[in-house]
């Protein structure tokens, strides 16, 4: 019983293996991946282990406190930021294991000639709560 | 009716529940009830699944009508309810004349005393066949009589995913005959579970997981059972007293031994003894032990360590446990100084949960405050929980203030 948030780059992954833009595909493949992607949720649904999720757009900005009585600084979109986040899912699963497992399965969507993309997702445990027993 | 529509509706029936649960109801009455309903059920030839399914609608009315119109008897009126909507969701769906069927071909199940009936419950949901996370709640469902929103929100995930787990975990032990007894050890693998992994929702999973283990202990003659319950009670007796009041954690040793509950520690004192008397020692009355021996500590400088470690020799001896070695090492470091927990540390594999915040108490503890930092930052990157990531970046920053002064 532990959460992990499982982490799509639009970039700063390393390159995946069917590493092709999806711009480059054709309509059927996007449609076939985005099928994966929802087939993928629900079967998470099915199987009691799905959270939440969200895709996130790429244009984002930063913004800092600068000082009180003055508005935020804002600065950005960066076109090349190097690290940029595409979306995330959590899942409440049995263990590490199965995290890693569901990963993978996710990593496999299929992408440019139907093949799977083997892209790199980042798995990151959320904290839980302290147990009662340490001693 | 729109799914989302279905949603807010169910929402709302849920809102009224939990409005009606806080008015009057008394909840873990109601709930103690559940267990026994559902072997009624079973009893009279509903399949597990559908009387379970059964009950929780009888529940939810329960904790809907009761406070206005409570019953003279209540596990009469759960009975009642209960049957009739098995029997409704039995004849409403077509599909389901196959189970009808079945049950009229399967030969009755002989007559069960109703003690029974839970207990065989205990060993369905805790069923080895389930993952833990469905065993836990399939058991807080069937044997604890939570709604499915309820250990939703105790494990904060959503209401569907919980129900999909839930009924995924009934499928699972479909084929699992109610007639012969269990494995203990396994029900007390998922009540312990209950007890210590739980997040902290509008249910007392502590409370509950005490509930549900003293409710065991009244149904099964096994010093186990009295060992986890006896543990259970003991580490509860001292939760008001862990966190302070801005939450952040209290180590054993700086507890305010005022704050523990000495009515819990009196009766885990005594279901430990009882249960050690028996002369059928296990994992769960040697970690109550242990507990018991804090317990008595009227000050963290006056605790037995000499005999804490010897009750870890015991506990590693039953389990073997790498865990267990690295609380040992601990102990031992209490007991024969620092250095001597550094040296049964050693040994240890360094991955292991809480070894680096071990090493960096054992070696403040030695004095070398310097190694000791390091390792409280090290041990804070790799703690698994808020509470304890903080506790031990504390820790660090402490020492390294006094570095710099």
């Amino acid at each position: 019983m532990a959460k992990y948030l499982l982490l799509k780059h639009y970039r700063g992954a390393p390159a995946a293996v069917n590493d092709v833009p999806m711009d480059r595909w054709t309509p059927e493949e996007v449609d076939a991946h985005i099928r994966y992607m929802t087939d993928f949720a629900d079967r998470l649904r099915g199987t009691g282990e799905f959270v939440a999720e969200a895709a996130l757009a790429p244009d984002g900005l930063w913004i800092r406190s600068d000082g009180e009585g003055r508005p935020p600084v804002t600065d950005g979109p960066f076109a090349e930021t190097k690290d940029l986040i595409a979306g995330w899912m959590i899942i409440d699963v049995d263990g590490r294991e199965r995290a890693i497992e569901l990963a993978g399965e996710l990593s496999a969507a299929p992408g440019k000639g139907g093949e799977p993309i083997h892209e790199w997702l980042e798995v990151r445990p959320l904290y839980g709560e302290p147990p009662l027993v340490t001693e | 009716m729109s799914a989302p529509l279905d949603d807010a509706v169910d929402d709302a029936v849920d809102d009224a529940v939990d409005d009606a649960v806080d008015d009057a109801v008394d909840e873990a009455l109601v709930r103690g009830l559940v267990p026994g309903v559902i072997g009624v059920l079973v009893r009279r030839g509903a399949d597990f699944a559908a009387a379970e399914d059964a009950v929780q609608d009888a529940l939810l009315e329960a904790l809907r009508t009761w406070p206005a119109d409570p019953p003279r008897d209540p596990r009469g009126w759960l009975v009642t309810v209960a049957w009739r909507r098995f029997l409704d969701a039995t004849r409403a769906d077509a599909a389901r004349r196959r189970r009808e069927d079945r049950v009229d071909e399967e030969p009755e199940p002989g007559p069960v005393p109703a003690a029974d009936d839970t207990l065989q419950l205990y060993f369905l949901c805790a069923h080895p066949s389930l993952t833990p996370s469905s065993a836990v709640a399939l058991t807080l469902r069937a044997v604890g009589g939570l709604t499915t929103r309820q250990i939703a929100r105790a494990y904060l995930v959503p209401e569907a995913t919980m129900a999909q787990r839930i009924s995924r975990a009934k499928r699972t032990v479909a084929g699992v005959r109610l007639d012969r007894p269990g494995d203990v050890g396994t029900v007390l693998r998922v009540l312990y579970l209950v007890f210590n992994e739980g997040y902290s929702g509008d249910v007392d999973l502590v409370a509950e997981a005490i509930r549900l283990t003293r409710q065991l202990a009244a149904a099964v003659d096994d010093p186990e059972v009295a060992g986890l319950l006896a543990l259970m009670l003991l580490h509860s007796a001292r939760r008001a007293a862990r966190t302070a009041p801005d939450g952040r954690l209290v180590p054993l040793a700086e507890q305010d031994r005022s704050r523990w509950d000495t009515a819990a520690i009196t009766e885990g004192v005594a279901v430990l003894q009882a249960a050690l008397a028996r002369d059928r020692l296990g994992e769960y009355q040697a970690q109550a032990a242990i507990a018991a021996l804090h317990a008595d500590a009227r000050s963290a400088e006056e605790t037995d360590w000499v005999q804490v470690v010897e009750w870890y020799d015991e506990l590693l001896r039953l389990t073997g446990s790498p865990v267990v070695r690295l609380n040992r090492a601990v102990a031992v470091g209490e007991a024969d100084g620092p250095r001597a927990g550094l040296a049964e540390l050693a040994g240890l594999d360094p991955t292991l949960p809480r070894y680096t915040a071990a090493a960096a108490h054992l070696h403040e503890r030695d004095n070398d405050l310097a190694t000791a930092a390091r390792l409280y930052a090290q041990a804070a990157r790799e703690a698994t929980d808020t509470a304890e990531r903080d506790h031990l970046v504390r820790q660090a920053a402490r020492l390294n203030t006094l570095f710099r002064a």
